[in-house]
């Protein structure tokens, strides 16, 4: 007999989610796939730490419950909202803003995208019945509970198809954006597709209105890359520190296709961002970078799974964790290689650096191999600033803080330097300056 | 008032006392050698000049212009005017040495309620001293000290003492690891900085840099202590007897 694990919690929101069902957009199929995943959700119960993979974030512990989805933005809350987006604007790119869980069009630049570039709002995309790429945009493990809830609430999100052929010349940017009148639950699912030969970036944002309540992101990012396409992305979780990010992206690549991504988690309290990467072509390559700088009572997590599963293909993680305070870091990075991905080339670095004797960093790199022929290699550590480098700058006449600072950015910089647009680099380093000028 | 004066300086290193109780005056404008045998306590006495963490000062004072050093931390002596050319100079990698020479020029100009060099100016100013010790550009972009070697490192810490312009510059074995032509370079760099109202303080173990860079004092200082001090026919001597002479009087 199978003991079913519910949570007091869990029964909360399996009426909740009775609740909202009819309000979500998708009938039929999706309707379908919504009660699905919401079972799976349910039989498992928010993650734990007896569960393997989510053993350094216990939701349980650390969120205690979901809270209740958020509604329809009215206009106070788009004012709210379009005020953080502009504080956080990045020139040149093409906006998509996500208020509450609910694409805001007066916000976003729907208006005339370049030629190959197309974008609907995922619950039109639901709601018109197109079947075939409502089930992409859904494709979910429903083996991760916080996958499978996300796909049975998520009441909107961006589709973003780039044709075969076109590099866009902007990037996408995604800002989603709590609006803060109380405290809810976002779950927002998008679908970016690249065509053959195709060329995009795309950058994310997470981030809230000033006196927002404690909230929760949850969202579900599934990226298609197709034959020698190239996807460029960047993500900055700068939520507030009261805040929860739950999030995923799934990516698959095709042959010749190339993936890099660059993550910065400076804000929430607790943010978990599972990273699901697959090579599904030959000769594929990924780069995954992505730094912490966390402080206080902040909890981030990264974890990533990336799948090897044809030959020729290379993949490079660089993972840097800066903590202070009582903060937590926790990288988990899995590598497997199946039996007939030969000649992968797969190799993972983690480093972290402890600030105060309270701060605490876990890293868990894992490489499964299974087949001969790979070059595979992975590392981590963990230290505090270096005692004699840091005597060295003070000798020359650097305060304390300025040498810390520099070298904390010195730390941080081989991850940064992987962000391939100048702009977006500039936004990652301005973003771990102020982090450090906070310090003092 | 004398520039830098310690008084019977003690000093433990984890429940050892390295000094015992030293003493040394150095007015403006005066060069002062220090040698004596490995292991005598020349870099420890450097390094608590400097404000390095870890040693415990047990007695005496070190005054610069009158003021008690041991009080101040490193950044604010280095701002003061306190410059040591290190013995082992550490690599830095990510900072790159432009990055890191000029926040620490400024830093020392912030503390001194100077107004902030900017980058054209700094630029310009060390691209000077960098051609005077021969020291080539790129070196000036990679990380500090990153993969320089051991003479190269040298070069890299009298070119911070010359753009820096401390008061009291101590150079502790600045000679190691320098070829025949590098060491007269660096020398220059040195003589280059002499002036009436700065003072030298060198530690070395060879009479040649000396020849060099000449001392108007020099100290011999064997177990912790300076145990005898004259002029520069000093170092001569000590070439021709070594320190044996001196163990005993330790
Ligand atoms: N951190 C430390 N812990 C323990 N002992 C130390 C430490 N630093 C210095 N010492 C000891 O203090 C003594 C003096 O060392 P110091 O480096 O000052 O000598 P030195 O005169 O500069 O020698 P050298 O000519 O070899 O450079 C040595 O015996 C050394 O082992
Ligand atoms: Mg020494």
């Amino acid at each position: 007999m199978n003991v079913v694990a519910k949570t007091e919690t869990g029964r909360a929101l399996g009426e909740a989610f009775a609740v909202v069902r009819d309000r979500l957009p998708g009938k039929g199929k999706i309707a379908d796939r919504r009660r699905e995943a919401f079972d799976a959700y349910e039989r498992l119960g928010l993650p734990h730490r007896r569960i393997e993979d989510w053993k350094y974030t216990d939701l349980r512990a650390l969120m205690r419950e979901v809270l209740p989805l958020a509604p329809l933005p009215d206009a106070a809350a788009l004012k709210r909202a379009a005020g953080a987006v502009t504080a956080h604007a990045i020139d040149g790119v093409v906006r998509l803003v996500l208020v509450d869980g609910t694409l805001a069009p007066d916000l976003s630049d729907l208006g005339s995208l370049e030629k190959g570039l197309s974008i609907r709002a995922l619950r039109e995309v639901l709601d018109s019945g197109d079947g075939e790429l409502s089930a992409q945009a859904f494709a979910s493990d429903n083996s991760n509970p916080m996958v499978a809830l996300n796909g049975a609430m998520a009441t909107d999100g961006v589709v973003i198809d780039v044709a075969a052929g076109t590099v866009l010349s902007k990037p996408v940017h995604i800002v989603h954006v709590a609006s803060g009148a109380a405290p809810v639950a976002m779950f927002t699912r998008s679908l970016l597709r690249l065509g053959r030969d195709a060329g995009a970036t795309l950058a994310e944002s997470y981030l809230a209105a000033e006196g927002a309540k404690a909230y929760q992101a949850h969202d579900g990012l599934v990226i298609a890359i197709g034959d020698n396409a190239r996807l460029d992305h960047v993500r900055f979780v700068e939520d507030t520190v009261d805040a929860f990010n739950i999030s995923s992206a799934t990516v698959s690549l095709g042959a010749h296709a190339h993936f890099n991504t660059f993550g910065m988690t400076t804000g929430g309290h607790v943010s978990r961002y599972q990273l699901t990467v697959a090579c599904a072509g030959e000769h594929s390559k990924v780069e995954t970078n992505g730094v912490n700088l966390i402080n206080g009572k902040q909890h981030a997590d990264t974890t990533l799974f990336m799948d090897h599963a044809v030959p020729n293909c290379a993949s490079r993680e660089i993972f840097r964790a800066v903590v202070d305070d009582r903060a937590h870091s926790v990288f988990q990075g899995r590598i497997i290689v199946r039996p007939d991905a030969q000649k992968t080339d797969a190799k993972m670095m983690t480093r972290a650096l402890l600030l105060s004797d309270d701060a605490e960093a876990d890293n868990k790199p894992e490489l499964e191999i299974f087949a001969d022929d790979v070059t595979c290699g992975h590392g981590a550590t963990t230290g505090a600033l270096d005692e004699s480098l840091l005597f060295y700058m003070r000798a020359r006449g650097l305060p304390e803080k300025e040498a810390q600072a520099l070298l904390i950015q010195a730390f941080v910089g081989e991850a940064i330097e992987s962000i391939a647009s100048d702009a977006l680099r500039d936004v990652a380093i301005a973003a771990a300056q102020r982090w450090l000028a906070a310090r003092g | 008032m004398s520039l830098l004066e310690v008084k019977d300086l003690q000093v433990r290193v984890e429940d050892r006392e390295i000094l015992h109780g030293l003493s040394l005056t150095v007015n403006p404008g005066q060069v002062h050698a220090i040698m004596g045998p490995n292991g005598s306590g020349k870099s420890t006495l450097s390094h608590v000049i400097a404000g390095k963490p870890g040693y415990e000062v047990t007695g005496g004072q070190i005054l610069f212009r009158g003021e008690d050093l041991l009080e101040m931390d490193p950044n604010e002596r280095a701002a003061k005017g306190v410059f040591l050319a290190f013995q082992y100079p550490v690599e830095i990698p990510g900072v790159t040495t432009w990055n890191f020479l000029h926040a620490a020029l400024n830093a020392q100009r912030k503390a001194r309620g100077e107004e902030e060099i900017s980058s054209p100016a700094f630029l310009k100013k060390v691209r000077e001293v960098a051609k005077s010790l021969n020291i080539p550009q790129d070196m000036l972009k990679r990380g500090v000290n990153v993969g320089f070697s051991g003479g190269e490192k040298k070069r890299n810490e009298i070119l911070q003492m010359a753009l820096f312009e401390p008061a009291v510059c101590i150079l502790d074995e600045m000679d190691s690891g320098l070829d025949i032509d590098a060491l007269r370079i660096a020398a220059d760099g040195v003589n280059a900085l002499r002036s009436p109202e700065r003072a030298m303080v060198v530690i070395t173990h060879y009479q040649r840099l000396l020849n060099y860079i000449v001392p108007d004092f020099v100290h011999v200082m064997s177990k912790g202590r300076v145990v005898k001090s004259g002029g520069k026919e000093l170092a001569l001597e000590l070439e021709e007897s070594g320190y044996a002479q001196f163990e005993d009087a330790a």
